[in-house]
C-alpha cells in the first residue's frame, strides 16, 4: 500500500513535469509563435488605434486657422492644470471687441491623457493625437503652445 | 575527416610532448611546460564556451517564452554577451564596508577555480584529455563538492542577511545532493569496473550504458540529471539565489567582475555536469552504433569524436536549461524531502540492482 | 571588522530582515519587516506609505467629473472598475438613470478588465514561485485584451472611460469582432495555463496547505474578493449588491473551501472562465441607444452621504462621498480591497517559510498603490 502510493506520487509528479516541458518544448520548436513586437524597427508600419490618447493638439487648416474661441472650458475641465489659456481682446471689423486666444499653453508633462478637455470643448477645437514618442532631454520642451504663430480663428466658429 | 580530426587531436598532444621532450632535457620542466600549455588552452576554451552558453541560455529562454531574445548587438545578437562582459568589466566592484574583505574577495576566486579544476579529467575526444587520472570520477565529485565552500564564504563575508540565508540554504542543499550524485555515478563505475574516464568511455564502444544498462541505468541517469541540477544551484533548485525570495542570495553584494566570476563558474559547472553525464551515460566521444548495421556504423564513425562529445553534452545542457525555464522553484524543505525521501532511497536500491547486473552480467 | 552574529541581530537577539520597499516580489513598494527564526517566519509587519499620493484629499478639490480619473491610479489593474465605482456613486447622488447600452458596455469593459488583471496575476504568481515562462504566456493574452481597451477607450491601463451618466464615448465599430476573436484565443489557452502551472507538481507543493486563512479570520480581517472566496466566504458584490445590471447576467460566484494559496489560485482561475462566460453572453446583445445620460455641465450632488460598492478584480471597493451641495465633494473615502487583504498577510504567513511568504503575497494579489492611495 505504502509502496503503491509512493510510486504513484512519483509517477504523477513526473507526468506533470513532462507536461510542462512538452509545452515549452513546443514553443521552442515553433518560432512562428513568437510575439515580440520589434518596436523601433516597425515604426514605418506601426498603426496606432485612432482613439489612442497620445497628446492634446489643436488642428489647423490650410489657412492657418483653428476653431478655438478662448472660452476656457477646457482649462476648467482639466483636473490638473495642464492647460493655460491667455486671451486677448481683438478688434472686430465692425468695431466691437471680441475675446480671442493669444496663447494656448499645454504642459505635456502634467497631462494624464484623461480626455476631459476634449470632451468639454464646445467648438471641437482640440483633439487627441496618436503620437507617443514624447521623451525629450529638457523638461522645458514639454511645455507646448498649441495655436500656431499667426493663426486666427476660423470663420463662423462661435 | 573523422580520422583526420582524431589523429590531429591526439597527434597534436603527442607531437607537442615529443617536441618538448626533445628540446628540453629536464623531465620536470617538460611537465611544467605542458601544464602551462594545458592551463592556457583551457582558459582559451572556457571563455568562449561560457560566452556561447550565456548566449544559448538567453536564446533558449527567449524561444520558450515566445520572445526573440538578444538580437541587437552583432548578427542575431551573438555579441550580446561580449557587450555584457565589457559592461561588467567597467563596473565598479563594490566591497561593502562591514564585510570581511579578504574572504569577500577570495570567494569568487575559489568558486571559479574549483569549477575549472573539475575540467581536468574530461575526455573531449580520443586521447584528448588534460589529465587521465585513474580516479577520474572520484576526483570530479570530490572537487565539485568544494564549490560550496566558496558559496558559504561569499554569503558569510558579505555581511548581508539575504546572503547569509542564501549561503545556509546552499550548504544544506549541496551536502545532501552530493549523495545522490555520487550514488548514480557509482552505478556506472560498478558496471565498468574502473574510475578512469578513458576506461569508462572505452567500455561503451559496443553501446552506450544508457542503452546497455536497461532501466536501472536510465533511472540513475535521471537521478544524476536532477541531483546535479541541484548541485550546481540551477533552477528549479536555485534556492541559494532565489531572486523572488532572497533578491540574489549569496551574491547579492557582488558587482562588476566579481559577480561575473560567479556567472562564469555557473556556466562552467553546467558544462562539466553535462560533460560527465555525456561521458558516463551516453558514451562520451563514442559514436552511436547500431548492432550489425555496418554501413550505418561506418557513417557514424565519420563524424568526429569531439563532435559526438559536444553534441551529447549540449543536448544535456539544453535539457537542464529547459528545466530552468519550465518549472517553479521548490521550497527549502521540499528540496530536502525530494532528496532524502525520493532520490536517495531510489538510488540506493538502484545501486544494488546495478551491482547484481554487473555480477551476473545481465547487461548487454 | 565585525564578526557576523554579533550585530546582525537586534538587541533582543532577533533576526529581522526587511523585505522591500525594493524587492522583486513585493510588486511595488511594499515594505515588510520580517522576524525570522532560521527560515521560519515569526512575525510579519507591513510598513505602508511609500506610494501615498493622497488621492482622497486631492479629490476634495476637484469637481465631480474630474475626480474620477485619479482612481485609475489606485488599483491600476482594475482601473475601469474603479472609475465605474465613482461614476456609480455620483449617479446615485444625482439619481440619473444610466442608459442600458452604457450599462452593458460598462459590464463588458469591467469583465475584460478583470480578465486582464487575473492574467497579469497568473503570470506574476508563476514568476514569484520561480517559473518565469508563464509570465510571457499570460502577457500574450493580456496584450490582446488591452488592445480592445486601447481601441475603444483610447488607453490601455488608465482608460478614464466611465463618466457620470454612462461612458465617455461609444464603443468602436470594431469592438464586437475584436472581442469575439480575443475570447476565442483566450479560451484556447486555458489548457496551457493548466499544463505549465496549475497541474505542475512543484506548484501544487508550493501552494497546497500554505498560508491558511480560515473563513472566520477572512471575515474578521475584512478580506474580500478571491482572497475571501478562497476560504469559502461568499462575498461577491456582483451577486449580493448588483449594480449596472449585473442582476440580469448569469454567472457563478466561485467558492473554494481550502483557504490556502491553492484555493485562492483556483478561485481566480475559475473567475477568468466566468468572465469569459459573461462576455460571451453580452457581446451579441448590446442594446441600441444612448451611451450617456444627459447630465448638467456642472454636477452638484445634493447634500448627504453616498456609498457605492463594486467588485474589482481584488475584492470590494467602496466609494464613500460626503456632499455639502457644492460642486466638489466635501469628503471622499475609498474602502480599498487591498488594504484589508494585506492586513491578513501577517496572520497567514506566521509560522511558514520565506518561500511561503512570497507565495501568499502572490495569491492575495496585492497592488500597492491601492493600499496607500
Ligand atoms: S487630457 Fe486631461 S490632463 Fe490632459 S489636458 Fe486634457 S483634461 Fe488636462
Ligand atoms: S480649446 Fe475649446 S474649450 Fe478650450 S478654450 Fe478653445 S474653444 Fe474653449
Amino acid at each position: 500500500m505504502f509502496l503503491k502510493e509512493y510510486f504513484g506520487t512519483i509517477f504523477r509528479s513526473v507526468r506533470s513535469l513532462l507536461k510542462g516541458m512538452k509545452l515549452t518544448g513546443y514553443y521552442f520548436t515553433h518560432p512562428k509563435e513568437i510575439h515580440t513586437e520589434e518596436y523601433p524597427d516597425n515604426r514605418a508600419t506601426l498603426q496606432m488605434f485612432d482613439r489612442f490618447k497620445g497628446e492634446v493638439v489643436m488642428p489647423h487648416d490650410d489657412n492657418n486657422e483653428h476653431r478655438c474661441t478662448g472660452c476656457q472650458a477646457c482649462e476648467i475641465a482639466c483636473p490638473n492644470g495642464t492647460i493655460k489659456i491667455i486671451t486677448k481682446q481683438e478688434l472686430q471689423p465692425d468695431g466691437k471687441k471680441k475675446k480671442a486666444i493669444d496663447t494656448f499653453v499645454y504642459h505635456l508633462e502634467l497631462c494624464t491623457m484623461c480626455n476631459l478637455c476634449v470632451v468639454a470643448c464646445p467648438s471641437d477645437a482640440i483633439v487627441m493625437a496618436q503620437t507617443f514618442e514624447h521623451s525629450v532631454y529638457d523638461k522645458k520642451q514639454l511645455k507646448k503652445v498649441l495655436n500656431k504663430p499667426g493663426s486666427k480663428i476660423m470663420e463662423g466658429v462661435e | 575527416m573523422s580520422l583526420f580530426l582524431e589523429i590531429s587531436f591526439s597527434a597534436m598532444a603527442n607531437g607537442l610532448h615529443n617536441w618538448l621532450a626533445g628540446s628540453i632535457s629536464n623531465a620536470t620542466l617538460v611537465s611544467v611546460t605542458e601544464m602551462a600549455i594545458a592551463g592556457v588552452s583551457l582558459l582559451l576554451f572556457l571563455v568562449p564556451l561560457c560566452f556561447f552558453l550565456g548566449y544559448m541560455e538567453r536564446k533558449v529562454a527567449a524561444f520558450m517564452q515566445i520572445r526573440l531574445g538578444p538580437n541587437r548587438v552583432g548578427p542575431k545578437g551573438t555579441l550580446q554577451i561580449v557587450a555584457d562582459t565589457v559592461k561588467l568589466l567597467f563596473k565598479e566592484g563594490l566591497t561593502p564596508n562591514a564585510s570581511d574583505k579578504f574572504l569577500f574577495n577570495l570567494a569568487p576566486i575559489i568558486v571559479v577555480v574549483t569549477s575549472m579544476l573539475a575540467m581536468a579529467p574530461i575526455a573531449f575526444a580520443k586521447n584528448f584529455q588534460i589529465w587521465d587520472i585513474n580516479i577520474g570520477v572520484l576526483y570530479v565529485s570530490a572537487i565539485s563538492s568544494l564549490a560550496v565552500i566558496g558559496i558559504l564564504m561569499a554569503g558569510w563575508s558579505s555581511y548581508n542577511k539575504y546572503s547569509l540565508l542564501g549561503a545556509m540554504r546552499s550548504g544544506a542543499q549541496i551536502v545532501s545532493y552530493e549523495l545522490s550524485v555520487g550514488l548514480s555515478l557509482i552505478s556506472i563505475v560498478i558496471l565498468t569496473g574502473s574510475l578512469r574516464m578513458s576506461d569508462i568511455v572505452a567500455s561503451q564502444a559496443d553501446g552506450w550504458w544508457i542503452i546497455k544498462g536497461h532501466i536501472p541505468v536510465i533511472i540513475s541517469f535521471v537521478i544524476f540529471l536532477i541531483a546535479s541540477t541541484a548541485e550546481i544551484n540551477r533552477a528549479p533548485f536555485d534556492l541559494a539565489e532565489a531572486e523572488q525570495e532572497l533578491t540574489a542570495g549569496f551574491h547579492t553584494e557582488y558587482s562588476g567582475m566579481k559577480f561575473a566570476m560567479f556567472l562564469l563558474a555557473e556556466y562552467i559547472n553546467l558544462f562539466i555536469v553535462s560533460a560527465i553525464a555525456a561521458t558516463l551515460f551516453l558514451g562520451g566521444w563514442m559514436p552511436f552504433h547500431l548492432g550489425n548495421w555496418s554501413f550505418f556504423n561506418n557513417v557514424m564513425d565519420y563524424i568526429p569524436g569531439s563532435l559526438w562529445f559536444m553534441g551529447k553534452t549540449f543536448l544535456i545542457i539544453f535539457i537542464i536549461m529547459q528545466f530552468r525555464w519550465t518549472f517553479p522553484r521548490l521550497r527549502v524543505d521540499q528540496l530536502l524531502t525530494l532528496e532524502w525521501k525520493y532520490l536517495l532511497p531510489i538510488s540506493m536500491v538502484n545501486v544494488i540492482i546495478v551491482t547484481m547486473m554487473a555480477i551476473f552480467g545481465w547487461h548487454l | 571588522m565585525s564578526l557576523l552574529g554579533e550585530d546582525i541581530m537586534t538587541e533582543e537577539g532577533e533576526f529581522v530582515i526587511n523585505i522591500g520597499p525594493q524587492h522583486p516580489s513585493t510588486h511595488g513598494v511594499l515594505h515588510l519587516k520580517v522576524w525570522l527564526d532560521g527560515e521560519m517566519i515569526k512575525k510579519v509587519q507591513p510598513h505602508l506609505g511609500y506610494i501615498h499620493r493622497s488621492i482622497e484629499k486631492m479629490s476634495e478639490s476637484l469637481s465631480y467629473r474630474n475626480f474620477i480619473y485619479a482612481t485609475s491610479r489606485m488599483d491600476y489593474l482594475s482601473a475601469h472598475i474603479n472609475n465605474q465605482a465613482c461614476a456609480l456613486c455620483v449617479e446615485k447622488g444625482l439619481q440619473v438613470e444610466v442608459p442600458p447600452r452604457a450599462q452593458i458596455i460598462r459590464i463588458l469593459m469591467a469583465e475584460l478588465t478583470r480578465l486582464s488583471s487575473h492574467q497579469l496575476w497568473w503570470g506574476c504568481t508563476g514568476l514569484d514561485l520561480g517559473a518565469v515562462t508563464p509570465f510571457f504566456y499570460a502577457f500574450r493574452e493580456r496584450e490582446a485584451v488591452l488592445a480592445i481597451m486601447e481601441e475603444s477607450c483610447g488607453a490601455r491601463l488608465t482608460q478614464n472611460y466611465c463618466v457620470p451618466g454612462g461612458v465617455m464615448y461609444d464603443i468602436h465599430p470594431n469592438f464586437q469582432n475584436r472581442v469575439k476573436d480575443v475570447i476565442k484565443q483566450i479560451k484556447s489557452k486555458f489548457q496551457e495555463y493548466d499544463d505549465i502551472l496549475s497541474g505542475n507538481v512543484i506548484f501544487e507543493q508550493r501552494t497546497k496547505g500554505v498560508g491558511y486563512l480560515s473563513p472566520e479570520d477572512a471575515v474578521s480581517f475584512g478580506c474580500t474578493g478571491p482572497t475571501a472566496r478562497g476560504s469559502g466566504v461568499s462575498c461577491d458584490v456582483r451577486k449580493w449588491f448588483p449594480y449596472d445590471g449585473y442582476e440580469k447576467v448569469q454567472f457563478k460566484e466561485i467558492l473554494e473551501t481550502g483557504g490556502d494559496c491553492y484555493a485562492r489560485y483556483m478561485v481566480r482561475m475559475a473567475e477568468m472562465k466566468q468572465s469569459v462566460y459573461i462576455i460571451e453572453q453580452l457581446i451579441d446583445h448590446i442594446p441600441e441607444g444612448d451611451f450617456q445620460a444627459k447630465t448638467k455641465a456642472v454636477i452638484k450632488l445634493p447634500k448627504g452621504e453616498f456609498y457605492q460598492r463594486v467588485e474589482t478584480a481584488r475584492g470590494e471597493l467602496g466609494v464613500y462621498i460626503v456632499s455639502d451641495g457644492a460642486a466638489s465633494p466635501y469628503r471622499i473615502k475609498y474602502r480599498s480591497p487591498n488594504f484589508s487583504n494585506l492586513s491578513a498577510l501577517g496572520h497567514m504567513a506566521t509560522g511558514s517559510k520565506i518561500g511561503d511568504l512570497v507565495a501568499i503575497m502572490a495569491t492575495i494579489d496585492l497592488v500597492i498603490p491601492d493600499v496607500d492611495r
